[in-house]
């Protein structure tokens, strides 16, 4: 039978060690985002106009292909990238150009951004240029929203549907 | 480095002690840290099948599972959650330890390589395991965990679409991910079992079961801490909300907030970093290996006793290679041989009596071969005066033993005191070539090469062969098992035995026993 004294030892030297697991398990707490502000996340996928025009090809080109690769058109992989701009009531808050993902350029444009924003009414506008145009942008989204403490506001897009979401 | 290193093992020796002083050197668990790891895995593993069988792997039904298995069930799922939990940071803990310990004292250099780098994967494994985990309650903590791990993995310029996107919002979640992170959760610590089964593969005997006092005691301190503060969940996930602040677990979590805080990429640059830097740490900076053990057939009988007391499996027996009528003879792996020397400890040809024939083991590391021993023995005997004449044995990573060495007192350093024959110590008192013999080298639990105290305990008791003859008398042996930070009291144990051989020799002069030993 072990010495009283180095059982209590023993006892301390198991209570440090789940202490410290008791602790650290769960304390101090973390705020990634200060809980008095809300969030705001700009993400979509979405891939912009291919950057040359699509070339129509002649009836010899075609049969010169391998039947099994005949196509009436040839198109540059390539794509353009996209613009992208945030407005927060009026005040620019992020531009961006999201080049095309792939080792050939030839994928969707990705963007996953997050804004932490003051509680309260603002409105939010977006817009995106998926062409090759200079000036302007091709989509637009704009809404007024009540951002809450604590609140995750989305703003998605999808050409299909209209462009841009508000989730 | 050698110096910050040094200071480290000081600091870690003398917290050492005081373990030793509460649970013994036998239940230390800075000494069994690989064991409780063992140890806190089998009970992870237990308490996860017990939460599997209830845990509903829906994503909108997880939650529920979780907290019916928390609050209804909560004398046996939630003290079973806690333990799952608390174990799983347990393992951290002895795993980071253990990781830090083996550096400190340098055990990963020579063939100790392999152990080193296999237990990288592992570390990683563990830390895989514990994010899924966290992922599969599906409550804020569980959001917060997987918002922040796709973000960080996004980083990485391989995915097309930022996995991310599948947690914006509650509306777009689906389950694919969730249903990932199941087979995630279950299929890293099954291959991890594997890894950890390669990690002490090139030992022997290792120690996968700690003590079973301290294994009581771990697990009640566990069911204690799951009992007073059990694990649960921080309300259900709702990704139309942001989880902040959440209750962090930094065992497991601590690299999201860097994530949050630091260019994701840069991180993943540190990861790597940091895990070539430890797969390289055997190597830097490099040193020059010591010569392994060499087979002498004259010698060898194939008697198979240094392949059983090799604590690194590198020696076989393999089919006699020469003409002598044995069956076997030793052959050394040079690949996994330590050079510790314990094979020449248990060589029964290491003796030092013999006289037909030269002093060569059957087996021997050249740097130190039992005839440079002996005479490096006789040469010191010779040296010293007195009525207590002790010769004390050292090794390479205990005490350094210059600063002992005195008129009467000399002083060999092995690479480990398991090196020692037997019949070497009956040779050196029995002849009366030095007064007293002194062990000592690594703390008593924790020798360098695992088992060279242990064998040289059971060789002296009787229990190991090759044994130390009855006739060596046991009062003109010291085994003072010290560490680095117990120089004072090894100085101490010296002295009261100097003083012990001065008594003895009075008594044989006084009329005592004055038995011949030397016959």
């Amino acid at each position: 039978m072990p010495k009283p004294s180095r059982l209590a030892a023993q006892l301390i030297a198991y209570a440090a060690f789940v202490g410290l697991i008791g602790y650290f398990s769960k304390s101090p707490e973390y705020a990634y985002v200060d809980p008095q502000m809300a969030l705001l996340r700009l993400s979509f996928s979405h891939a912009g106009e291919r950057k040359g025009e699509c070339r129509r090809l002649t009836p010899e080109e075609i049969a010169a292909l391998p039947p099994n690769m005949r196509k009436p058109l040839d198109c540059p992989r390539e794509r353009l990238p996209l613009l992208v701009e945030l407005h927060v009531d009026g005040q620019l808050l992020d531009r961006r150009a999201l080049p095309p993902s792939g080792i050939a350029g030839d994928g969707a444009s990705t963007a996953y951004e997050r804004f932490v924003i003051a509680p309260g009414y603002h409105r939010i506008m977006v817009r995106l240029r998926d062409t090759a145009r200079e000036e302007g942008f091709d989509y637009e989204g704009e809404k007024l929203i009540l951002f809450k403490p604590r609140q995750n506001v989305v703003i998605d897009f999808r050409a299909a549907n209209g462009g841009f979401k508000f989730l | 480095m050698g110096r910050l290193r040094r200071t480290a093992r000081l600091g870690l020796e003398l917290t050492e002690s005081l373990f030793d002083a509460a649970f013994s050197p036998a239940w230390n668990p800075f000494y069994q840290l690989g064991a409780l790891g063992w140890f806190f895995y089998w009970v992870v593993i237990v308490s996860g099948i017990y939460l599997f069988i209830f845990f509903d792997t829906g994503i909108t039904q997880a939650y529920q599972s979780v907290e019916q298995l928390t609050q209804v069930q909560w004398y046996a799922g939630g003290i079973m959650r806690s333990l799952h939990r608390y174990a799983s940071d347990a393992l951290v803990i002895v795993v980071m330890i253990h990781i830090g310990r083996e550096y400190i004292l340098d055990r990963l250099r020579g063939p100790m390589w392999f152990a080193w780098i296999t237990g990288v994967p592992v570390l990683w494994m563990i830390f895989a395991a514990g994010l899924s985990g966290y992922w599969l309650i599906w409550d804020r903590l569980a959001q917060y965990v997987a918002v922040a791990t796709s973000e960080w993995i996004d980083t990485l310029p391989f995915f097309g679409e930022p996995i991310a996107r599948n947690f914006l919002h509650q509306t777009t979640l689906s389950g694919r991910f969730f249903t990932l992170m199941v087979f995630i959760h279950i299929a890293v610590p099954l291959f991890m079992l594997l890894l950890m089964w390669i990690h002490i593969h090139r030992h022997t005997r290792p120690r996968v079961n700690p003590p079973k006092g301290l294994a009581v005691g771990t697990l009640l301190a566990l069911l204690a801490l799951s009992f007073w503060q059990p694990a649960v969940s921080q309300g259900p996930a709702n990704l139309n909300l942001v989880p902040s602040p959440v209750e962090l677990d930094w065992f497991y979590l601590a690299v999201l907030p860097l994530a949050d805080r630091l260019p994701g990429i840069w991180l993943w640059l540190a990861v790597g970093v940091g895990t070539i830097a430890l797969v390289l740490l055997p190597w830097l900076p490099p040193g020059q290996r010591q010569a392994v053990a060499v087979v002498d057939l004259e010698n060898c009988n194939g008697c198979a006793r240094c392949a059983a007391d090799c604590p690194f499996g590198a020696i076989n027996m393999g089919s006699r290679t020469d003409a002598r009528a044995f069956s076997h003879q030793a052959v050394v792996d040079p690949s996994l041989c330590t050079s510790c020397g314990l094979c020449t400890g248990s060589c029964p040809t290491a003796t030092p009596f013999r006289r037909r024939s030269a002093l060569v083991a059957g087996i021997e590391l050249p740097q130190l071969t039992v005839a440079s021993l002996r005479d490096r023995c006789l040469e010191i005997g010779k040296r010293l005066d007195g009525r207590s004449r002790v010769l004390v044995f050292g090794c390479d990573h205990g005490l350094t033993l210059d600063k002992l060495i005195d008129g009467d007192i000399g002083a060999i350093t092995l690479s480990c005191v398991g090196a020692l024959p037997p019949p070497l110590l009956d040779f050196l008192i029995s002849r009366r070539h030095v007064d007293g013999i002194v062990l000592t080298g690594c703390r008593m639990g924790d020798c360098h090469f695992r088992k060279g105290i242990d064998w040289t305990e059971q060789r002296i008791t009787g229990e190991r062969d090759p044994y130390l003859r009855k006739r060596v008398p046991r009062e003109r042996l010291l085994r003072c098992w010290t560490g680095i930070d117990q120089e004072r009291q090894l100085n101490t144990e010296i002295n009261s035995f100097r003083a012990r051989l001065r008594q003895l020799d009075l008594e044989k002069t006084g009329g005592g026993d004055s038995t011949d030993l030397s016959a």
